[in-house]
């Protein structure tokens, strides 16, 4: 069968830190990171990037459009 | 296979649109606002209709709107989006004009506007964010705030009384003979997010085939005025907004 990779690029200095994208990932692959931005937000990153599957969970619930979101079959 | 494999313009699924430009927002973190931006801007790539589009912005927290979506906008006095599209859709035939309120602004100051340009069926689309309460201000009690819920003028929640009952705008206009499609979205969640954009792009083509107006409300969170984390306001809003203000169409000619 088939696998899919995925990967997701968040735009560090847009991200509010809002945590939406944490809660909208089905493979927990995001939390937010204990750096902050220039801004003082904890910026979402990948924790688990070898679950992620590509599927924009986090993309399209993002409020400030900071995710970018990749796929692959391998 | 790396991570740097993966992020290849090649394997893209998913990236902003060229619409909405890189200015920060300035909405708080988590506001709902921002989705309902994007969807739009997404929309407008879509349908092709960047050079086309003249939106109205609001008095509210979406007064700025303008800065954010590279697509020509008119700003409107407090209320007054409706009958400012009226007169841009009436002159401008061919072009898609939609208004982006508040339920501040389409559902207090602006009731007369919004009913009448409903009733007159222009074809126009209005966008309406439903956060029950007066978000850019401070957090006061709005018509749409619900039965005991907290403001910053209902310190000790609304009551029937003093303040009323909420007021369900968007049931009333879906009695109206000229609205042609009234619904009621959100988006909290992946799925709300997906129907939400499609409700959006309905009311945008039903607007461009000249059928009467459309409207849209998108219940949605105000984390800084329900003095929540943006996780617990989508909750609160599942649980205590939605029994109020039910999803789905309530029109759909």
């Amino acid at each position: 069968m088939a696998k899919i990779k995925g990967a997701v690029v968040v735009n560090v200095e847009r991200c509010k830190g809002c945590n939406l994208c944490v809660v909208a990932c089905p493979s927990n692959v995001l939390a937010l990171n204990k750096e902050a931005n220039s801004k003082g937000y904890n910026y979402s990153a990948m924790v688990d990037a070898d679950s992620c599957v590509g599927c924009a969970a986090c993309a399209l619930v993002c409020p400030d459009a900071c995710i970018t979101v990749y796929k692959v079959r391998i | 296979m790396t991570i740097n494999d993966i992020i290849n313009p090649a394997n893209l699924v998913y990236a902003k649109t060229k619409v909405m430009n890189d200015v920060p927002m300035h909405y708080c973190p988590g506001c709902s606002h921002g989705v309902v931006h994007k969807l739009i801007a997404e929309i407008i790539e879509e349908m092709d209709f960047q050079e086309k589009t003249i939106a109205i912005a609001p008095v509210g927290c979406a007064v700025f709107a303008y800065k954010y979506l590279d697509i020509d906008w008119q700003q409107a006095a407090h209320g007054r989006a409706p009958a400012l599209a009226t007169a841009v859709k009436r002159l401008l035939p061919d072009r898609l004009v939609f208004t982006y309120q508040g339920d501040g602004d389409l559902a207090a100051i602006g009731t007369a506007e919004t009913i009448h340009a409903a009733n007159r069926g222009e074809n126009i689309a209005i966008i309406f964010i439903n956060n029950g309460i007066y978000g850019m201000t401070g957090g006061q009690m709005a018509p749409t705030t619900l039965m005991g819920m907290k403001s910053s003028t209902s310190p000790n929640g609304r009551t029937v009384p003093l303040n009323g009952h909420p007021l369900d705008i968007t049931k009333l206009l879906a009695q109206l003979d000229g609205t042609c499609y009234v619904t009621r979205q959100s988006v909290h969640t992946v799925g709300t997010v997906r129907k939400t954009k499609k409700a959006i792009r309905l009311a945008f083509e039903n607007s461009m085939a000249g059928k009467g107006t459309s409207v849209v409300e998108i219940v949605s969170t105000c984390n800084s005025g329900w003095k929540m984390t943006p996780e617990a306001s989508n909750d609160w809003m599942v649980e205590n907004m939605f029994p109020v203000f039910p999803m789905g169409d309530l029109k759909n000619l």
